[in-house]
């Protein structure tokens, strides 16, 4: 008892530098924490968290029964499984054949191109597809031009996944492979010069050094992304489906149908219910894959 | 040593040049063809759609003229982004390095418990909607413009990279400064803070890109359009020619007069402007920044 009044009064300015960061955690992150007793409620905006009535289950009796929870889940998992998939084998290659290349001005202009769209919202991205892809977008006129009848890429249901997932590598490709980048300088030098002596070819040294010695990055790397496997990326879903009904079918995610049963038709119990049911997902994901990272792989866990 | 270039150094050249340039220029020709939108004729757009070049005789600012006819729409919306993107990464900076130091201190008897503190709200979180009705019930965000700052001002994973560069400093500079009687912020502020300036640098460019590009909290908590920042008003006009669209073609109004798909493009422009211009000098930064902040918890 006595030493920790005494640790207290040692650190106490370190303490003090603390309260700004606890405070803000404590108020944003902790309390809506405890805030999620409202998907057991039946909310109303007067009685507010404490006070609004107890309904048990009911707010997920009514979202599981409606099914419209599997297919939100169901969503998210397989757009999120292909952005992870797809986002490794873009960001690593991409990685890969810039470190390996002979023009040095070539590269650097390449990995600035391929960086830029990281740096526009999803709010451009949108304007951008429109202007593209649109029904009088650059590609139809080019298709016009040639005489090929147009047509518009936001009525194509069973191919829009492909859209998402192209216009995901084209955002975050960049991002990706300056990490990897990065993971490649740290490489010792010295292995591939001696590979390099003894005749080894691009392709070997690709295959027995330069991947075996990225392995770490792309172990955390993964384990983040499958930490946030259930959890769609709203910006994107929002600005690029929208409220368009065609396409809602296959691309409305957890995060867009809490964020629309919020707004649109203020049902705060049955919302909540799914965010929490989303975060649980997610919590039981991160925390399985951590431990079979840990079984396997020692060195590579998150935690 | 120069070792020969051998013929697989050549096909792989030859591979490589050509799949990096393919996807590069995919990367940059949506940015010259918004710019080529945004400065093509109203009515060529109309009737024959969006172009992949501009001919003098198709070439038109009518868009530009639209947009900035009635600027203080959009001069209110820069001042707002400027505004939040400059006090939002100022405090976010200094509240997330000060965490960051004071966990990277190996004298301080409570850091491997704050540090899972912190880091356990990037594994759990009560969602959406709780945190909504907490900032609009409780704390007054709607129509506030601290709404806009608030949500960004300290992020666990910033705090981690701020607190895995600390590390790294040695903590004889803080042992030597205690000996000169300086105290433990006086230590933070003066001596450590000017150590971590590459840490600063690109901390701050996430975080200051993050305010410019947020239009989310905005539309969360902003209904009023007196504090709409630039991302948000750009949303608002992308959704407001398009009704004017539906309502024009509903009523057979001729809306070709009015440069609504141009102007699109000229707000577009208008708004990403600043972030593609300064992008070549920030980039290496950006990039730097990457390097340092290896991730791990």
């Amino acid at each position: 008892m006595n030493r920790l009044k005494i640790n207290i009064k040692k650190n106490r300015t370190l303490l003090l530098m603390l309260v700004p960061s606890i405070i803000f955690v404590v108020i944003f992150s902790y309390i809506p924490m405890a805030g999620v007793v409202v998907a057991f409620k039946n909310y109303n905006y007067y009685d507010g968290f404490l006070k609004s009535p107890w309904v048990g289950f009911d707010n997920f009796h009514y979202l599981f029964v409606t099914g419209k929870i599997w297919e939100l889940t169901r969503n998210t998992l397989l757009y999120n499984m292909a952005f992870i998939f797809f986002g490794i084998i873009f960001e690593v290659g991409f990685a890969i054949i810039l470190s390996e290349i002979t023009g040095k001005v070539f590269k650097k202009v390449a990995q600035g191109f391929i960086f830029l769209p990281y740096f526009i919202s999803w709010v451009v991205v949108s304007t951008i597809m429109l202007n593209i892809f649109g029904e009088n977008g650059v590609l139809n006129s080019i298709l016009g031009a040639v005489g090929i009848k147009g047509f518009s890429i936001y009525q194509q249901v069973s191919q829009w996944p492909l859209v998402m997932i192209f216009v995901r590598l084209w955002k975050q490709t960049g991002y990706g492979t300056v990490v990897y980048l990065a993971a490649i300088a740290g490489i010792s030098q010295e292995m591939s010069e001696a590979s390099k002596i003894d005749g080894a070819s691009v392709w070997q040294r690709i295959r027995y050094i330069t991947i075996p010695s990225l392995k770490p990055t792309i172990f955390i790397m993964t384990l983040l992304a499958i930490g946030n496997i259930f959890r769609g990326d709203f910006g994107m879903f929002y600005q690029l489906v929208g409220s368009n009904q065609l396409l809602l079918q296959s691309s409305d995610v957890i995060d867009t149908y809490v964020y629309r049963s919020l707004i649109t038709t203020p049902n705060i119990g049955m919302s909540t219910a799914a965010g929490l049911y989303q975060s649980v997902l997610c919590f039981v994901t991160i925390c399985t894959a951590n431990y079979l990272v840990k079984w396997f792989e020692p060195d590579y866990t998150l935690f | 040593m120069k070792v020969k270039k051998g013929k697989d150094v050549i096909t792989f050249n030859l591979m490589a040049y050509i799949l990096v340039g393919i996807f590069a220029l995919a990367c940059v020709i949506p940015f010259y063809l918004i710019i080529v939108g945004s400065i093509t004729k109203e009515k060529i757009i109309v009737t024959e759609g969006y172009q992949f070049f501009v001919t003098a005789r198709e070439f038109s600012l009518e868009a530009y003229k639209m947009a900035l006819k009635s600027p203080e729409s959009i001069i209110s919306a820069y001042g707002v982004t400027i505004f939040v993107t400059i006090v939002g990464t100022t405090l976010s900076l200094f509240f997330t390095a000060m965490t960051g130091y004071v966990l990277s201190r190996p004298d301080f008897p409570w850091r491997n418990g704050v540090s899972f503190f912190f880091f356990f709200t990037t594994l759990f979180s009560g969602g959406l909607v709780p945190w909504y009705l907490l900032c609009t019930k409780y704390f007054n965000f709607s129509n506030h413009i601290y709404s806009l700052i608030i949500p960004g001002l300290f992020s666990v994973w910033n705090m981690i990279i701020a607190k895995s560069f600390m590390k790294g400093i040695p903590f004889e500079m803080t042992e030597a400064a205690k000996i000169d009687g300086a105290g433990d912020f006086y230590i933070f502020y003066k001596v450590i803070l000017p150590m971590a300036k590459p840490l600063i640098a690109t901390l701050a460019l996430f975080v200051a890109l993050a305010y410019w590009n947020d239009w989310y909290n905005c539309m969360l908590f902003m209904s009023t359009s007196d504090n709409w920042n630039l991302q948000y008003t750009l949303q608002n006009i992308l959704n407001s020619t398009n009704a004017l669209k539906r309502v024009a073609a509903q009523t057979g109004m001729q809306v070709g007069q009015l440069p609504s798909e141009g102007l699109k493009l000229a707000m577009t422009v208008i708004a990403t402007g600043p972030i593609v211009l300064l992008y070549p000098f920030l980039q290496k930064y950006f990039v730097k920044g990457l390097t340092i902040g290896a991730v791990k918890g």
